[in-house]
Order: C-alpha cells, then structure tokens, then sequence
C-alpha cells in the first residue's frame, strides 16, 4: 500500500546551497551572502516536505527488469540493483512555493531567483536523504540494505518510466505532484526514485557523483 | 425526490472508501479502477449496495479518474455509462429504505495548471466538460467534484460543470496539515470563490481523520452560507505486522464526524480507508439529530489562490497604480508589452501594504481583452494579493474573470440598465464583489439623495440576477472640488446613507477629489479620513502617498483596529519624507569613492546594489546627459564584472546583481528619455526565447538581462515557443540575432527544428544557442551559428554581429 509522510525540514547545507549557485563557498562576496541570506530567510517556513512511496518486487534478466507494474530496459539501473529482489519506489517534493518564489523573481531579480533555484536543489535533496536515511534505519532491523538512489533520466533509464511511477505511487493526490506532457515534474523541486532493496552492505562511493557516467556536467563534485 | 430538497430537512450521508475495498477485491497496483465498471460490475454493484445497505444516500460513481486524458471517448462512454448503471443496480438491491441517489464523482485530472504546470485552464474545463456532459446524458442525479487540491483546477471542474448541466453540484477539496491546499489555497478563499461560482455543497475530503480535519471544517462552517460536506479518511495509514491499516477505526470515527454533524455539517461519508461500517456507525449515531439550519453569513469579501481579503470594520487599501491613466512610462510598458514593469508595480505596492491590486490596461492602441488577460494570469503567477479587475469593456471582464484564480473585485457596474444587463451576467456566472457606481442615464446626481436612489435601483436589478447585497460594493464618486465646492459633501453624504441605512461596503477613488489644485496629498489625505469616518470600507488609492498611509494607519490606531498600536508604529518607524531621502544620495555620491572605481554609481553597479545604483542615476541625470552615463558609467561598470565573470574570479550570482543593478540604473535613465522624448541609440534587435516543449527560462531570462543592459533591442518571447511564433517574430523585426535555449536533451529537436526554419525562411538570421545540454559538438549538429556557453559568450558575440552591420 502507498504511504506518505510529511517530514520536518531536513538542516540547511549552505555550501552546497552556494554551489548550485555557481559560486565557491570560500570566495563569495559579502553582498552574494547577503542576498543568499534575504533569500533563505524569505523561503522559511514556506516549504513542505513531502514523500510517498511503495515496496515492490523486482525480477531481472540482463538489462530487462520487471517491477510488476512496468517493465524497463536499462543497464545503468541493472546494475545499480544487482543482487536485489525488491525496491523502494518513492516520488518526493519541497512543494509549490520554492516555483513561485523562483518565478516571482526570475524575472525581476534573476541573482534572488539563482539562488531560490539553488536552495530548492538542495532542499530536495537534503529530503531525498533524510528519507533513504530513515528507510535505511528501518530496514536495518530485517538485516537489509539499500542501494543509491536512482532516478529516471539517469544514465539509459528512460524517462518515460515517469507515467509508470506516477500510476502507481498516485503521487497527485498523496503528495501533490504532478507530470506533465514532456515527462516533466510539477512543483519542480521534486525527485522520484527507485532503492534497490539487497540482502548485503553496498560500499557507498565517496564522491556521489564518482557513479554518474555523464563527465562534463557543470555541478559534477 | 431532488437531492437539495432533500438536504432541506435532512442530513445526507455519502458513501466512504473504494480503492482499499477494490484493492482486496484484487485491484492491481496502476490498474485504473475505472474500467472495473466495464470488466467486473458485479463487483462494483456489490460494494455499492453494502454502502447503500448501511444508510448512504448518495453512492459516488467509480469514476474518480474517468475523463478524456485517460480514456479515448468510447471508453470513456462506456465507463460512465456502465458506472451509472452499477451505482442505480446497487440502489435497487439494497434493503435500505431511504432516499437514494447516484452522483456523477469526478476527482483531479492528474495535471498541473499554468503557470505551474502545463495544462491550460481552457483545456482543463473542455475535459471536465466532456466528462460532466456524459454523466448528465447517462442519468446521474448530481455531480460530486472531489479530492481537488488546487484551486485553479477545482474552479475549471466547477465551470464545467455549471456550463454542461444542469445536475445540483457538490464541490470537495483535499487539504494538507498545514490547513491549506496543495497550491495554498485557505478554507477562506476556497469558500469565497465556490459560493460565488454558485456551487450547492461545498466541503473537505481525503488526506486526514476528522479530528485533523475538523479545524478545516470549522472554517468552512464560520463562513459558508450553503451546506457543507464532510468525507473525512480513516485517520492516517501506518504498518501493523507487515499489514498497512488506517489508525482511526469506526467508533471513534463515527463520534468525531458526528461531533462535527452537531456543529453544522449537512452531508458527511468517509474517504480512503472507510468502509460500510464506517458509515453504518456514523449513521447510527446522528440519524437521530436535527440537522442545523443553513444560515446566511452574509460577508462581503473577494479572494486570490492562497487567501480571502474580507471587508469589515477595518478598510482595505486597492492600489491604484497598475493603470495607465496620466502615467507616460506605464503606456510606453503597455504598448511595448514589457509586463515586467506591470508586474514591479504589483510588487510595490504589495510591499507597501495593500490588500487588493486593481488591474487597468485600458489603452485604445492595444487588445485590452488579451492584454487584460495577461497581466491578470502573470500578476496570479507571482502575486498572491486579490485582484480588482478594472476595465469598461465586457469583452475583456468577462476573459479576465472567466480564468482568474478566486473570486476577483469587479470594477465596476453603475445605475445605467444597459451595463447592469451586460455586466450582472457575469458576476452571477464567475462570482466576484462587483463596485456599483452611482451614476445612470442620467448622469452623476449633484445631490448624495440622487446617489442614493441609484444605489437603490442597482441593488433592485441585482436581486433579479440572483446577486446579494453582500456582493456589491457602492462607489459614491468622489469628483473634483476644484470644479464644484459642495462636490465632497454629496459624496460623503451618500456614502453615510448607504453604508448605515443601506447596511452596504463602499469604496472611492479618494484622489479624483482634488483634481486640479496644488500640493494633492492635503486634499486627498484630509477627504480620506472623513470618507473613513463616515464609513468608506475601502479606498483606491496610491500607497506610495505618505499622507494617504498616514490617515490609514492613524484612522486604524484611533479606532482600535490596532493592537497596541502595533501597525502605526512600525509605519512610523519606518517613515522618511521625501526630502531626507535627497540628501542621503547627495551624501552618497559626494562621499569619496576608492580608487578601484572611477565612480559612486560605477561601484554601485560593480557590488549589485539595486537601489543605490538607481537613486545615483538619477542623482546624475540632472547635470548630466543620459548617454554619457550608459558609456561612462554604467557600461565599463558591466564590463569589470563581465571581465571578472570570464577570468572566473566573479561568479554567477554577483554578475546577476551588477546587471540588476545596471537595471535599475537604466530603468531611471529609460523613465528621463520618455520625458525629453531622446531615444537611444540602440543596437540591433534579438530574438530571444526557450524552445518549444522546454519550461526552463532562467538561463534564458540571465541572457536577456545582460543583452538589455548592454543595448540590445530584445524580444522575449518566453518558454516553450513553437518554431514558427520565433521565426514570424525574427521576419517581422528583419532581426539579425536570434538566440534560442533548451535545458533537456528532449527539446533539442525542437531547436533543430526552429533553425532549419529560420534558414529556410530568415536566412539573414544569425542563431545562437545555449543552454545546460548543449555543447559545440550538439551545437555544430544541429547548424546553429554560434554556441555561447554562458551569458556572457552571448552578448560578445551580439556585439560582434551588431558592428559587422554597422560596416
């Protein structure tokens, strides 16, 4: 059955806030801080933190792998759930107001709507991670282990995989979130996830961006 | 029977919850339940009857998701067809004896609306439309809109349905924990604009158990004036060995609704995770009880997406300034479509306090109805204020009132039969608190006993459109004293009379009072604070008028509207007349700068200080020409961060603010030539836009800044621009440069595309492209010009165009 959950704001990570802005954290300016700070303030308390998920099983074959609920054909993710049986699906969001606040400013103060854009990467992100961290806990006590997180749009897997999840998380009615019809998600802050579920400890890569493939990506850490 | 003269005398119980009961019926993950109508009826009519066996009056459809995005129209035909025929087979078999009736449910399209989303409003009610007219063809007793989330989307569910039936119709909307919906709506504001659309029963649904709920419902029941519906979950879902099971079971359920059935609610069921007993219980406990009387509440208030602004002891400023009337540099916006100006309006006066934004783009050299339209949907983007929509043509109120977001204030309707004929229309179908102006075929009566009569008559033919007294607020025109010296008198006698006798909300637009005679603010603060004093409700007037705020924030502290005086002094506080502004820039400019910069205005510019850059300009522009700020100051300003930015030693975030900056130093200088009447001496024009299929628009929007600051005569033609719209505009301009965005690998080809027609059709067009996918190597493949990695690359290479054509 689907759940969903409303968590508590996740800490603000400030440097990497900075660095979805493009900037250095040891070399911003005093007025560059100054407006992040105004932004940060101006966002408080406007957020939501939203997850629903599911469990399901997973069987694959190759770079086949069949979910019960859709079928998909991508090496990346086959690779990333070798040696597990079953997932966690979930569809996570920050909510409406981080897109007006980034609109409200877009064009009216493009340096505010930069660095709403930032806080709203980080935002889902920081969510992202406190709900594999808990699920992560959770799983613990079956003496199970989760995988990185892996989305559509990484690596092979399809995009199209977006109408498949949407189906079947309900993620409109449990937590708001929407697609529309170039597979984009609304609010945009938003992530939907596979977890691969394994019977063993999966040695987490230092660098989150060591198991990514694309080499020339701007934010690449 | 009809179900509302049943609600009459009765409380009407609904059903509870389907989807966990399919689900044990083996409903699989992602299958649509909807066409289990089709494929297992027998099913659907067995959990139906078991509702209807334990006391339910009205069986919703199994047809929460059934419309047009999902189904093909046979499909759909055939789902709501069989649904009806299943909830009527139920109805029949049941044991029940009571009052049976099937509605047509209808939940949330699964899309998002613009500007958020992408699904247009007019597309939204077309879909709910065909779903609405099936139900209707195929027998349904009345429509149930329900589990909606978002305001905008309940309103075009609502619209449709208005439009494509004639059933009675319930409206339900889903809210979080936070007591709002998805998109921010308040119980308030989704009250204000359901009751004013005219909908039979509104009320909540889904997401919660009652006693989370019941703080939503009580909002709902302080402020509706129809009955109110209650279909609350069974608490939240949570595991209990390995098995998922809702907290609240039906006890205790059963108590918390029927707590709330005793507080007023008329129609009550359950959502996810209830089942027959659930309502069995609920029944059992209030069929006895005498449902309470629907009572008139009778507020006068007006709503935007996220809140309702109600009238009442304490007045409400409209901001008068997003209107061209007098104001060169607003036309000059208007007729050069620069909604960003109009949108800066709107925010500064948000900024300064006002509750309602009056909206007039009434200009007879531009499309007022698509004008109107547009700023009224960008100002919703961005603003949540409740918005006063302001022209005199129906044409163009009834587009803007058809897709505003809330119940909007109309501007305006007077005593003439003709215009109540045209404009009462509207305000019954779309809802909306309608300024009624005491003049009629006669004119405007010297006498406030003439204006009252009007006001009289108005009220009249309102009644037979089916439009309260609540919803009309009376405008006694102030006119100008100047012309006639008794003129204040009439209009403040009126308003007297109409607001104590009457018992009805008025508004002015306080400064037509003074008119012609000199320093303004003395006559229009003073007749503010006696308007006040003889009950003005509301006032159209420019916040930015210190004299004006004055006698607002004076006026609520001398009547103990304010809290200590809380408001007056942080106004107070905050409060600098105009002159001691002057020499704070005088100062500024005067202080010593440090070497690095050849100016105040120049460091200005460099560290991003928005206002100081602007006051310095026009500090500036009064000994100095203002082309020879652009090339001395501001340009070799934008030149050391653009420098900076390039040798990596600046980032992303300061060049935006020195540009912003340059911004509104230019904006002053801009605002200086349309007085002297100067034109600069522009460089070419650019075509600009995000490629079809691609919402992403910040890169473009940094592009366009730093264009604009260096020059450029830029056309943006915003996101998600179809390839002909971007080469028509590039043909209409002859323009050399177009530059055109994409942040998806998915809307690459729309680029190609757009390329290969400009080739075809503006071969003297230069493209350059940019944006996060693409590289030289995508750039080169798809024959683009030029590939700019960042805004900067952009403008150098502009710049290299623009000389070659001087050549």
């Amino acid at each position: 059955m689907i759940r969903g959950k409303t968590y508590q704001a996740p800490p603000v990570n400030e440097r990497e806030c900075l660095r979805y802005a493009g900037c250095n954290f040891k070399e911003t300016s005093a007025e560059e801080r100054q407006l992040f700070a105004d932004c940060l303030a101006e966002i408080e308390g406007k957020l939501s933190y939203k997850v629903c998920w599911d469990r399901f099983p997973v069987k694959t074959e190759g770079t086949s792998l069949d979910f019960g609920f859709t079928k998909v054909d991508s090496a990346g993710l086959a690779k990333n759930l070798e040696g597990c049986g079953e997932i966690i699906l979930f569809a996570a969001t920050i909510g409406l107001e981080i897109d007006r606040a980034i609109r409200r400013y877009t064009r009216l103060s493009p340096a505010k709507a930069l660095f709403f854009q930032a806080i709203g990467a980080e935002r889902i992100e920081s969510l992202c991670d406190a709900f594999c961290e808990e699920q992560r806990e959770a799983l613990q006590a079956e003496g199970k282990f989760l995988k990185p997180r892996f989305s559509p749009g990484y690596g092979d897997l399809s995009l199209e995989m977006q109408r498949d999840i949407f189906r079947v998380l309900d993620c409109p009615r449990k937590i708001g979130l929407t697609l529309n019809e170039s597979l984009l998600m609304s609010p945009s802050k938003s992530v939907t996830a596979i977890i691969g579920i394994s019977g063993e400890e999966y040695q987490q890569e230092k660098n989150k961006c060591g198991v990514c493939q694309n080499s020339d990506c701007a934010f690449r850490g | 029977m009809n179900v509302l003269d049943y609600l009459k005398n009765n409380i009407v119980y609904m059903d509870g919850g389907m989807g966990t009961l399919l689900q044990a019926e083996g409903l699989q993950p992602g299958e649509h339940p909807e066409r289990w109508n089709l494929e297992h009826p027998e099913v659907i009519v067995k959990l139906q009857k078991m509702y209807f066996d334990a006391g339910t009056n009205i069986i919703n459809t199994n047809t929460f998701g059934a419309n047009s995005l999902k189904f093909d129209h046979e499909e759909l035909e055939a789902i709501i067809k069989a649904a009806i025929a299943n909830a009527r087979a139920a109805a029949a078999a049941s044991t029940g004896t009571q009052e049976k009736f099937v509605a047509l449910d209808i939940g949330p399209s699964g899309r998002l609306l613009k500007p958020y989303g992408d699904f247009d409003f007019e597309e939204a009610v077309a879909v709910f439309a065909e779903t609405v007219r099936l139900g209707a063809k195929h027998g349904a007793d009345l429509v149930f809109i329900e589990t909606m989330n978002d305001s905008y989307e309940t309103k075009a569910a609502l619209l449709a349905a208005k439009e494509n039936c004639d059933l009675p119709v319930f409206v339900s909307n889903a809210y979080s924990e936070d007591s709002k919906l998805m998109t921010g709506a308040s119980p308030a504001a989704m009250v204000a604009m359901l009751e004013g659309m005219g909908a039979d029963a509104i009320g909540v649904n889904c997401s919660l158990g009652p006693k989370a709920l019941a703080p939503v419902v009580e909002q709902y029941l302080e402020k509706a004036s129809i009955p109110v519906v209650l279909k609350p979950n069974a608490g939240l879902p949570r595991e209990v060995n390995g098995k998922t099971v809702f907290d609240v079971l039906p006890d205790e359920f059963s108590d918390d609704v029927a707590g709330l059935i005793a507080k007023g609610v008329r129609i009550a069921g359950g959502c996810c995770g209830t089942t027959p007993a659930y309502i069995k219980a609920v029944v059992e406990k209030t069929k006895d009880m005498k449902p309470l009387l629907v009572e008139k509440k009778n507020i006068t208030c007006v709503s935007s997406y996220t809140h309702a602004v109600e009238f009442g002891a304490s007045p409400i400023i409209i901001g008068e300034r997003i209107n061209p009337t007098g104001k060169k540099r607003f036309k000059q916006a208007l007729v050069e479509n620069d909604i960003d100006y109009i949108l800066n309006e709107g925010l500064a006066q948000q900024e300064k306090g006002v509750q309602i934004l009056d909206v007039n783009v009434g200009l007879p050299e531009i499309d007022e109805p698509e004008m109107l339209k547009r700023v009224c949907f960008e100002l919703q983007a961005i603003i949540d204020l409740p918005l006063q929509i302001d022209t005199s043509d129906v044409a163009a109120m009834e587009q803007a009132l058809r897709r505003y977001n809330g119940k909007a204030m109309i501007n305006s309707v007077n005593g003439k039969q003709e215009n109540m004929d045209a404009i009462f229309p509207l305000v019954k179908k779309y809802g909306g608190l309608v300024v009624a102006l005491t003049l009629d075929e006669g004119g405007i009566p010297d006498t406030a006993a003439g204006r009252v009569a009007i006001a009289e008559k108005i009220l009249k033919t309102a009644e037979r459109y089916g439009i309260e007294k609540k919803d009309i607020i009376f405008d006694t025109l102030a006119m100008a004293i100047s012309a006639a010296s008794n003129a204040a008198k009439a209009t403040v006698d009126a308003l007297h009379e109409i607001k104590h006798r009457l018992g009805c909300h008025t508004s002015l637009g306080v400064s037509n009072i003074s008119f012609g005679l000199p320093n303004r603010d003395a006559i229009n603060s003073t007749f503010f604070a006696m308007a006040l004093e003889n009950g003005l409700s509301a006032a159209i007037m420019n916040p930015f008028s210190g004299d004006m705020m004055k006698t607002y924030f004076a006026y609520r502290a001398l009547h103990g509207l304010d809290e200590n005086c809380g408001e007056y002094i942080d106004f107070a506080s905050k409060y600098v007349p105009a002159a001691a502004t002057t020499t704070a820039v005088t100062q500024l400019a005067a202080a010593s700068v440090s070497e690095e910069y050849k100016s105040a205005l120049q460091k200005a510019v460099v560290k991003g200080l928005k206002d100081q850059a602007g006051e310095l300009t026009a500090k500036l522009l009064e000994e100095t020409a203002p082309l020879e700020i652009v090339q001395n100051e501001i340009i070799p300003a934008l030149d050391i961060v653009g420098k900076g930015y390039e040798e990596k030693t600046v980032y992303l975030p300061q060049l935006l603010m020195a540009a912003e900056a340059a911004k509104s130093a230019f904006e002053k200088i801009k605002a200086s030539m349309s007085t002297e009447n100067g034109e600069a001496a522009a460089k070419c024009s650019f075509v600009l836009a995000t490629v079809k299929g691609d919402i992403h628009d910040i890169g473009k929007n940094i592009v366009k800044l730093l264009l604009e600051n260096y020059g450029f005569n830029v056309t943006d033609l915003g996101r998600d621009v179809p390839p002909e719209v971007i080469v028509e505009e590039v043909k209409k301009q002859h323009a050399p440069l177009c530059g055109l965005s994409a942040l998806m690998t998915t809307t690459v080809p729309a680029m190609e595309e757009t390329i290969k027609q400009l080739r075809a059709e503006a071969p003297w067009c230069k493209a350059v492209v940019g944006g996060a996918v693409l590289t030289q190597d995508y750039a080169d493949r798809i024959g683009a010009d030029k590939y700019a990695k960042d805004a900067m690359e952009c403008v150098r290479y502009a710049d290299e165009i623009n000389a070659g054509l001087k050549e």
